[in-house]
C-alpha cells in the first residue's frame, strides 16, 4: 500500500496525522479529525471547481455582447457554479472541516458520538459530488441552482435528474453530520463542560445542525417530486400537468432559506472566538450571542416566501413573511454589537485570523443591511432578481461565510498540522481578498439598482462600467485564494513546529498537543470557565 | 434608448419616487450603522491595540442595558421600514378602476402584448403618458417576470394562473423591459423596450392596424365557435353578469363553496369545467385545454366579462366561421432582436 506523501514528520511523539501512513488508514479511518482533512481536501477541490466556473462567467461579462461563451453554456456555468458553491462548499465547508475537527476537541471529547456515520457522510458527500461532476461531464444543467418549476421537470433538456440526485445524496450527508453534532454535544462534554460553558463555536455548531436535520429532509422530498414529476410525468408542479409551480418554491425556499443559516451560523461562531483570541478577551454578552444563534436558526424557519414577494403569492402573505424576515436580521445585529463591544479595552492585535474576523464583521454588517432592502416589500419589487440580490448574498455568503472559513482555517492550521503559516503572507492574502471581494462585488449593487437582471448571458451597454469593475475585482479576489492555497502547502513542510498553544488562545483545544494525539487528550479534561484569558499566563509570549 | 452611466435608473412612473424614496431611507439607516461599525472596529483596533506582548486587558462580561438599547432601537427602525415598505407595496398593488388593461403573454422567448383597442406587438409596449394600466399577465409554457426597472415594478409570470402588475407611465421615452425570471436558453434576449408616448401618438399607433380586433370581438367569434351559446344561457348557467359576482359551486372533492367569478375563475372554468361546478348544473361541459390558445383564452374571458345584459347572450344567429382565427402572435415575427435595439441605441 502506498503511503502519504508530505505528512510533516514529528519526532518519537504519536500523532494522529503520523499514526498509520497508508492510503487505507486514511480512506477507512473513523478519526474525526482525519475525517475533517478528507472533509477539507475534497471541498478545496470543489471550490476550485465553482470558483473556476465563476472567472469564465466574470470574463463573459467584460463586454455586453461577448462571445466567450453561448447562452446555453453561460446558463449551464452559473447553475454549475451554484450548486457547487451552495451544497457542494458552502454547505458542508465549516461544519464538516473545522466542525469535525473541533466539535471532539472544544468540549473534551475522544471523538464524536458516531465515528462510522461520520466516515459514511463524507462517503455520501463524495458519491453526491461524484455525481454532480458525471453530470457537468456529461454536459450540464441548466436549470440554475434553484431549480424552478416547470423549468427543471417539463422543459430543460439538460441533467437534471443526475444533478438532483447528487444534491439528493449530498443532503443525507448533512444530516447524518447534524445528528452526530447534535448527539455529541449532549452527550459527550467533558466533566465541568456545563452549557453555559460551552464555546461560542459549539453554540452555532448546535444551532447548525438542528437546520441540517429539520430542513434537509424537506429538500430531499422537494427535489424527488421534482424527478418524480420528470421521469414519470407525474403532475406535482407542472401546471399543465395539473400541478402548481409556486408550490415547488414554497418547498424549495423552505428548505433553503434555513440552508443560508447553514452556511452563516458556522461563521459567526468562528468569529467569536477570534474576536476573543485576538483581543484577550471574554465575548462581551456571551449568554447574547449564544442565543441569537438559536434564535436565528428557529426564525430562519419563518421566512422562506421572503424570496416569492413577486412570485405571485397573495400580498397578505407578502406582509406576514416581510415583518417576520425584519425579525430575524435583530439576532445577527446583536452578535455584530457584541463583538463590537469585546473589541472596547481589550488587547488588539492584527493578525491574520484577526484580519479575516474584522473583514468578516465589516461585510457581514453590509450584507446584512442589504438585506433589510430585500426584507422591504416595496424595494423588493424593483431589486428582486437583479444583480442587487446577488450583491447581497455574495456578501453574505462570501464576505461572511468564506471568509470566516479563511480566518478559522489560519487560526487552527497549527492545531491541525503542528505548523505555522508564514504570518506576513497571511496578512497579504487577507487583505487582497477584501479588497478584491469589494471590488467584485459592491459594483453590483447599483447595478441591481439600475435593473441588471440576474442569470443574463448579455446585457444593455449602459451596464458595461460596473460590469469591468467586478471583472476587475474578481480577478484579485482569484489572487487572494490562490495565495493561501500556496503558502498554507508550503508550511506543511517548512513552516515552523507550532506547540500546543501558539497563539495563547483560551479553549480546551489549545490545551492538547499539536498535531493532536490520535485520541485527542491524553487525560479526560476538566472544564472551567471559557474565555478564562484573564487567568491566562502570556509571560512566555 | 437613453443609454448614459448613470447612479439611479430613470423615474418614468408614479411609483419610481416612492420607491427611491423609500430606498434613501434604508440607504441612510445602512449608512449610520456601517460607519459606526467601521469607525468603532478602526478605533478599537488602533486605540487598544497591544502595546506589550504580556498584556492582559481588563475583562468585561457584558451589559443589559446595552443589550436592550441595541435590540430596541434596530426593532423599531426596522418596523418602521417594514410598514413603510408595505404601504407603498399594497398600493402598488391596487389598481384604479378606470386602469386600461393591457394584455401580456409570455413565452419562450418573447413577449406578446395585446391591446384593448385589440392592436397586438411584440417585445414592444406602447403606453401613453399619464393613463393608469393594469397589465394582466400569464405564461405559456414556464415562469418569467414582466420587469420594467424605470417603473420599479416587476411581477412573476406564471403559467396556469394570472397575475396583475400596474403603474401610470409619467416620462416620455423609450425604457428597458426585462425577463427576470431564469426561463431557459434565451432568457437573456426576453428582453425589448417600453415606449411612452403622449396620448395622441397613442391613438395614432393603435390606429396604425388596420386588422387589429378588440379582445372582446374576437372572443364573441370564439363563443361563437366553439358553440359555447348553444348551452350557456339554454341549459348551461348563463354569463351575462357573471363577472366579479359570487357563485355557488361544488368542487372536485365534492364541498359547496361560494367564489367570486373573476379572471382566474373564467380562465379555470374554461380548461377544467369540473372543477368548480356550478351547482344546479350536470357537468356537460367538455375541457378546452388542448383547443386553446392562451391568447384565445384572455380573448374569451375578455368577452364574459363584457356581458352585462341578457341580451348579450342570446343564441347567435350570424354564420359560423371557418376555421379558428390562429393568435396573431404566431404569425408575429421579431424583427429585431432586443440586442439589436441595444445596439442601434447606443
Amino acid at each position: 500500500m502506498a503511503s502519504i506523501p508530505y505528512i510533516p514528520e514529528y519526532s518519537g511523539v504519536e500523532t494522529y496525522l503520523n499514526t498509520k501512513h497508508t492510503v487505507l488508514s486514511w480512506l477507512l479511518t473513523e478519526d474525526h479529525k482525519r475525517i475533517a482533512i478528507l472533509y477539507m481536501i475534497s471541498i478545496t477541490v470543489l471550490f476550485a471547481i465553482g470558483g473556476t466556473a465563476a472567472v469564465i462567467m466574470r470574463l463573459q461579462l467584460l463586454t455586453p455582447h461577448s462571445n466567450l461563451v453561448e447562452a446555453e453554456t453561460y446558463n449551464k456555468l452559473f447553475t454549475l457554479h451554484g450548486i457547487v458553491m451552495v451544497f457542494f462548499f458552502l454547505v458542508p465547508s465549516i461544519p464538516t472541516t473545522l466542525g469535525n475537527f473541533l466539535v471532539p476537541l472544544m468540549i473534551g471529547a475522544r471523538d464524536l458520538a458516531f465515528p462510522r456515520i461520520n466516515l459514511f457522510s463524507w462517503y455520501l458527500y463524495i458519491a453526491g459530488a461524484s455525481l454532480a461532476i458525471t453530470c457537468l461531464i456529461l454536459g450540464g444543467v441548466d436549470t440554475g441552482w434553484t431549480f424552478y418549476t416547470p423549468y427543471s421537470s417539463s422543459f430543460s433538456n439538460t441533467h437534471v435528474v443526475l444533478a438532483i440526485t447528487g444534491v439528493f445524496i449530498a443532503g443525507f450527508s448533512s444530516i447524518f453530520t447534524g445528528l452526530n453534532f447534535i448527539v455529541t454535544i449532549h452527550k459527550m462534554r467533558c466533566p465541568g463542560m456545563t452549557w453555559f460553558r460551552l464555546p461560542l463555536f459549539i453554540w452555532a455548531m448546535y444551532a447548525t445542525s438542528i437546520i441540517f436535520v429539520l430542513a434537509t429532509p424537506v429538500l430531499a422530498i422537494t427535489l424527488a417530486l421534482v424527478g418524480l414529476e420528470r421521469i414519470l410525468g407525474v403532475g406535482i408542479f407542472d401546471p399543465n400537468l395539473g400541478g402548481d409551480p409556486i408550490l415547488f418554491q414554497h418547498l424549495f425556499w423552505f428548505y433553503s432559506h434555513p440552508a443560508v443559516y447553514i452556511m452563516i451560523l458556522p461563521g459567526l461562531g468562528v468569529i467569536s472566538e477570534l474576536v476573543t483570541c485576538y483581543s484577550r478577551k471574554a465575548p462581551f454578552g456571551y449568554a447574547f450571542i449564544a442565543m441569537a444563534s438559536l434564535a436565528i436558526a428557529i426564525l430562519g424557519f419563518l421566512v422562506w416566501a421572503h424570496h416569492m414577494f413577486i412570485a405571485g403569492i397573495s400580498i397578505y402573505g407578502g406582509l406576514v413573511f416581510s415583518v417576520l424576515s425584519f425579525l430575524v436580521a435583530i439576532p445577527s445585529a446583536i452578535k455584530v454589537f457584541n463583538w463590537t463591544a469585546t473589541l472596547y479595552k481589550g488587547s488588539i492585535q492584527l493578525d491574520t485570523p484577526m484580519l479575516y474576523a474584522l473583514g468578516f464583521i465589516g461585510l457581514f454588517t453590509v450584507g446584512g443591511l442589504t438585506g433589510l432592502f430585500l426584507a422591504t416589500l416595496g424595494i423588493d419589487m424593483h431589486v428582486h432578481d437583479t444583480y442587487f440580490v446577488i450583491a447581497h448574498f455574495h456578501y453574505i455568503m462570501v464576505g461572511g461565510a468564506v471568509m470566516a472559513y479563511m480566518g478559522g482555517l489560519h487560526f487552527w492550521w497549527p492545531k491541525m498540522t503542528g505548523k505555522l503559516y508564514p504570518e506576513m503572507w497571511g496578512r497579504i492574502a487577507a487583505v487582497i481578498l477584501f479588497i478584491g471581494f469589494n471590488l467584485t462585488f459592491f459594483p453590483q449593487f447599483l447595478l441591481g439598482y439600475l435593473g441588471m437582471p440576474r442569470r443574463y448571458y448579455a446585457y444593455a451597454p449602459e451596464f458595461q462600467v460596473y460590469n469591468v469593475m467586478s471583472t476587475a475585482g474578481a480577478s484579485i479576489l482569484a489572487i487572494g485564494y490562490l495565495l493561501p492555497l500556496g503558502y498554507l502547502l508550503w508550511s506543511l513542510r517548512w513552516g515552523k513546529t507550532a506547540g500546543p498553544n501558539p497563539f495563547h488562545a483560551a479553549g480546551l483545544e489549545w490545551t492538547t498537543a499539536s498535531p493532536p494525539p490520535p485520541d485527542n487528550f491524553d487525560e479526560t479534561p476538566i472544564a472551567g470557565e471559557p474565555y478564562n484569558y484573564h487567568e491566562m499566563d502570556f509571560s512566555d509570549v | 434608448m437613453d443609454t448614459t452611466f448613470r447612479l439611479f435608473p430613470r423615474e418614468a412612473s408614479q411609483l419610481a419616487s416612492q420607491v427611491d424614496h423609500l430606498v434613501l431611507f434604508l440607504v441612510a439607516v445602512s449608512v449610520f450603522f456601517s460607519v459606526l461599525i467601521f469607525g468603532a472596529l478602526t478605533y478599537f483596533a488602533i486605540r487598544y491595540r497591544r502595546r506589550s506582548p504580556d498584556e492582559r486587558p481588563e475583562q468585561i462580561h457584558g451589559s443589559t442595558l446595552l443589550e436592550i438599547t441595541w435590540t430596541v432601537i434596530p426593532l423599531m427602525l426596522t418596523m418602521v421600514m417594514f410598514a413603510w415598505g408595505a404601504k407603498v407595496f399594497v398600493t402598488a398593488h391596487r389598481p384604479p378602476d378606470d386602469a386600461m388593461e393591457i394584455f401580456v403573454i409570455g413565452k419562450q422567448w418573447m413577449w406578446k402584448i395585446q391591446h384593448p383597442e385589440g392592436r397586438r406587438e411584440i417585445n414592444t409596449l406602447h403606453l401613453p403618458l399619464g393613463q393608469p394600466v393594469k397589465l394582466t399577465l400569464t405564461s405559456q409554457d414556464v415562469i418569467h417576470d414582466f420587469s420594467i426597472p424605470a417603473f420599479r415594478v416587476k411581477q412573476d409570470v406564471v403559467p396556469g394562473m394570472y397575475t396583475n402588475e400596474w403603474f401610470v407611465p409619467t416620462r416620455i421615452g423609450e425604457y428597458h423591459l426585462f425577463c427576470d425570471q431564469y426561463c431557459g436558453a434565451k432568457h437573456a434576449e426576453m428582453a425589448g423596450t417600453v415606449v411612452v408616448c403622449t396620448p395622441a401618438d397613442y391613438q395614432r399607433w393603435l390606429a396604425g392596424d388596420l386588422t387589429a380586433e378588440p379582445p372582446a370581438v374576437a372572443g364573441k367569434k370564439l363563443f361563437a365557435l366553439y358553440g359555447c351559446n348553444t348551452c350557456h344561457g339554454q341549459y348551461g348557467p348563463t354569463l351575462a353578469g357573471l363577472y366579479g359576482t359570487p357563485v355557488q359551486v361544488i368542487d372536485q372533492h365534492g364541498n359547496r363553496r361560494t367564489v367570486i367569478a373573476d379572471e382566474a375563475y373564467l380562465r379555470e372554468s374554461i380548461l377544467y369545467p369540473d372543477v368548480k361546478l356550478v351547482t344546479g348544473y350536470p357537468n356537460r361541459m367538455p375541457s378546452f385545454k388542448s383547443t386553446l390558445s392562451e391568447e384565445q383564452l384572455l380573448d374569451l374571458v375578455q368577452y364574459i366579462k363584457s356581458l352585462t345584459g341578457a341580451a348579450e347572450t342570446a343564441p347567435y344567429k350570424g354564420p359560423l366561421l371557418g376555421p379558428a382565427t390562429q393568435p396573431s402572435g404566431a404569425e408575429l415575427r421579431i424583427e429585431n432582436s432586443p440586442f439589436a435595439n441595444y445596439r442601434t441605441n447606443q
